[in-house]
């Protein structure tokens, strides 16, 4: 009864305070205070630009994971789908001299990939564990094999920094990341499409006795997740002068970590890009944090591991 | 102990949850090498006294011996140490354990690091089965058995090697006529190795074939305990229903034209058989019938859950074609189904996200949902059902049972539609929320809605039904007027004993 009157306080506070985002922006602005305060150059614009840029990916493949996990399913593909969307970009930037082309290229075999996952998920009935560990394996071996392993060099000049000057490539990067989160939001939020999402994965069951089409919504949230991947993928590769084959390694666990400490229950039907945003920001902040700090720089994965343990352990306390 | 001491017996039990009085004052006692039969309707207190004489609820009052000894506090570990033994009407085995295996389960007293004895767990099975007189592989995967032989297995273990009171919870559910006999079988033989069963039944003629005495329940009292020499069928229905209560508060309506008929619907998923019924704008159809009986299977063989094989479903004198949920609800057709925090409510979700849920494109344009739209439909069944919510915004988890039901109806009403199929929509809901329903039920209808009310509970269905649909095993086996049913025709027909002439009073 005491957890039904807490949902009936109206004031601003009392209510952001029952939101798992609220723990993560305190945890966030703790740190940011302390780097404040023992190293001011970490605010430096070079340096948070570089930590944008570096986590950039991992932020738009988390806003397509977000949908997936709400739903109550999981993507475990999506490094290597990252790393088939790169070399897909970097082959057609190469082909036509154009990197809207390569975009192009990119995001249609990303959506492809994306519903190849969601089909079977959604039509075949297969656990998404599985699909998804499955073309994690395939993707990421198939690609070795078409490559042989050779980096994607020679990119055109046209490619690199989405062919503009590279000091706007930041500030592009920052618009079209903002408008994904932003888009992202307001599908979930206002679109009767978004209140599918949640609703498919709160409760199946009820959601298909209410005319949802169920199997549409989990086959729609995967190819959302491949397209942002082949987003990313394309806005990460016009950094480099050349692409690797084996790129996009571990990142489905970074990505996968970041949604789940921005309070996205892994069973599906809550959690908001808010959290998820806040997550990738702290998850990527503490690594060079430690260094600024004065740590070694191999505390990073340590201190991840206990940020998400005590976001999931102190939900799981809460109950 | 003295030899004519009954194993277990319950003496003037009372247990109550809430405002429910689920028990008031039950006796009942076991003897060794009887069969002892408690019959009751839906309801009626037969599951609750069975926990209590498990150690699974302890009663507000009342007291419990064994062998002739009070046992002042009993927990279900006491009880299985006692020999008390219990097979529940779901089956509890695991499906891919092998018969050996499952038998070990809970029997054998092992070392977590112990070895285990596969040759000795083997003969103990067999030695189990030998006493239950099944002669079933130990080694079979028990997912592969049949229903009656894993029945027998989920028998055999429940006895372990000690169990002297057998409890089993409608055995025969699931079994057909040759099945039930070797069942019946394996019962005789275990009582006359001096094992006390009790048996939980709907089925009377069983009832009257296996058991040597009868208790028989109604409304959370003891009617009496028979012996079964010279009963009826007839005779144990009165007793279950008992006096007919003076609460006919249904009214008058004048229905309209018929706003759905159904005709010779059949479904060999849902164990539907040639349903045919008629419900008309206006009017309440109650469906009766015992647990199992496919009230909830038509349901969702009419709502395009379970697509029908064949048959017609006609709405408003057009045929439609439903196969699946959103057809059924673009027909006029809305189904609250039971078990609402399964099917029904979204708990994480905000009472107006729920109640729109199935009419979203009517608070929304190109899918964008207008939040003003959404909260003023949202408003008005709020303000017409009475739900009472912390707010709207409020996750549907923070009403109460009642209110949530009255979510889910929302939700339906929302859909405008024809026809409102309503199943259980009062279990779990507190004494006053169901008034309100009944109230709200009575409305709908008075407004012109076609009501289908599937229910467990006959007094519901007698009170605000305009007639009533009774089913038994997937088929209808009867409608009856409901200004002129009784709560004996009812059961009478849901039990298959109509051709019974009711006892003249």
């Amino acid at each position: 009864m005491s957890k039904a009157l807490d949902f009936a306080q109206d004031a601003p506070l009392d209510a952001a305070r029952g939101k798992p985002e609220f723990a993560i922006a305190v945890a966030l602005a703790l740190l940011m205070g302390v780097l404040a305060s023992v190293s001011p150059a970490f605010f430096s614009p070079g340096n948070l630009r570089d930590l944008f840029v570096a986590n950039l990916p991992v932020l738009i493949v988390a806003i397509g994971a977000t949908f997936v996990i709400l739903t109550g399913e999981i993507d475990i593909s999506c490094g290597s789908m990252f790393a088939v969307c790169s070399v897909v970009a970097g082959q057609a930037a190469k082909a036509s001299d154009s990197v809207g082309v390569a975009m192009v290229a990119s995001v249609v075999v990303g959506a492809m990939l994306g519903a190849m996952n969601g089909m079977l998920v959604a039509y075949a009935g297969i656990p998404s564990i599985v699909v998804t560990l499955a073309s994690m394996v395939a993707l990421r071996d198939g690609l070795r094999w078409a490559t042989g392993g050779t980096w994607v060099t020679d990119l055109p000049m046209s490619f690199q920094w989405l062919g503009m000057p590279a000091v706007a490539y930041p500030v592009v990067a920052a618009i079209v990341a903002t408008a994904a989160l932003g888009t992202g939001a307001w599908v979930l939020r206002d679109l009767s499409a978004g209140r599918a999402v949640y609703a498919v994965g709160s409760n199946r069951s009820a959601a298909r006795l209410a005319g949802l089409r169920v199997d549409r919504v989990r086959l729609m949230v995967f190819v959302i997740a491949g397209l942002l991947t082949a987003l990313a993928a394309v806005l990460n590769s016009v950094r480099f002068t050349q692409i690797p084959s084996n790129t996009g390694l571990g990142l489905e666990m970074k990505v996968i970590a970041a949604v789940v400490v921005g309070g996205a229950a892994i069973t599906g039907g809550r959690g908001t890009l808010r959290g998820t945003a806040l997550g990738v920001l702290l998850l990527g902040i503490v690594g060079p944090a430690l260094t600024f700090v004065g740590f070694s720089p191999y505390w990073e994965r340590a201190l991840q591991g206990a940020i998400i343990l005590t976001a999931v352990g102190a939900k799981a306390w809460k109950r | 102990m003295r030899p004519r001491d009954p194993l277990l017996s319950a003496q003037g039990v009372s247990k109550s949850f809430g405002a429910i009085q689920a028990l008031n004052g039950v006796s009942l006692d076991v003897r060794a090498g009887e069969v002892h039969a408690l019959v009751g309707e839906n309801g009626a207190g037969k599951s609750t006294l069975i926990r209590v004489m498990t150690g699974e609820e302890a009663p507000d009052s009342g007291t419990l011996h064994a062998d002739g000894r009070p046992v002042p506090v009993l927990t279900p570990a006491t009880a299985h140490g006692m020999g008390i033994r219990v097979v529940h009407q779901q089956p509890s085995l695991f499906p891919d354990l092998t018969v050996a295996e499952n038998l070990a389960l809970g029997v054998e007293r092992t070392h977590p690091w112990q070895r285990i004895d596969r040759r000795a767990r083997r003969s103990r099975a067999r030695a189990l089965l030998m006493r239950v007189g099944a002669s079933i592989d130990p080694d079979r995967i028990v997912g592969s058995l049949t229903m009656p032989e894993q029945q027998l297995v989920e028998i055999a273990r429940a006895l372990g090697a000690d169990a002297r009171v057998l409890i089993l919870d409608e055995p025969t559910a699931s079994l057909t006529a040759p099945e039930v006999d070797a069942l019946f079988d394996a019962l005789r033989r275990l009582r006359r190795d001096g094992v006390g069963i009790v048996y939980i039944s709907h089925r009377l003629g069983e009832v009257l074939a296996i058991a040597d005495r009868v208790t028989i329940l109604r409304d959370g009292r003891t009617v009496g305990t028979r012996s079964i020499d010279g009963l009826s069928v007839r005779d144990l229905v009165a007793m279950m229903v008992g006096e007919l209560r003076p609460d006919h508060t249904r009214r008058e309506r004048a229905s309209g034209p018929v706003a759905l008929e159904v005709r010779n619907l059949s479904c060999a998923a849902a164990r539907i058989r040639d349903v045919s019924l008629t419900v008309s704008q206006g009017e309440v159809l109650g469906v009766a019938g015992l647990v199992g009986s496919g009230r909830t299977q038509l349901a969702e063989t009419i709502f395009g859950i379970t697509p029908a094989d064949s048959g017609e479903i006609v709405v408003k004198g057009k045929s439609v074609d439903v196969r699946s949920p959103v057809e059924a609800t673009r027909a006029g057709i809305a189904y609250v189904p039971e078990d609402r925090r399964r099917h029904g409510v979204i708990v994480d979700m905000a009472v107006t996200a729920n109640a729109t849920l199935a009419s979203l494109e009517l608070v929304s344009r190109l899918g964008l949902i207008g939040r003003t739209a959404e909260g003023d439909a949202t408003a008005r069944f709020i303000d017409a059902l009475q739900i009472k919510a912390p707010s709207p915004l409020a996750p549907a988890a923070a009403l109460s049972g009642g209110n949530q039901q009255k979510v889910a109806v929302a939700r339906w009403l929302m859909t405008r539609p024809d026809i409102l199929i309503l199943d259980e929509p009062t279990q779990g809901v507190d004494v006053r929320s169901k008034g309100e329903l009944h109230a709200l039920i009575d409305k709908l209808a008075g407004d012109g809605l076609a009501v289908v009310l599937i229910s467990s509970d006959i007094h519901e269905v007698l009170s605000i039904s305009d007639r009533i649909a009774v089913m038994r095993n997937g088929a209808i086996a009867g409608v009856l007027q409901g200004a002129e049913a009784s709560q004996h025709d009812v059961l009478a027909m849901a039990l298959g004993t109509d051709r019974i002439p009711a006892e003249p009073s």
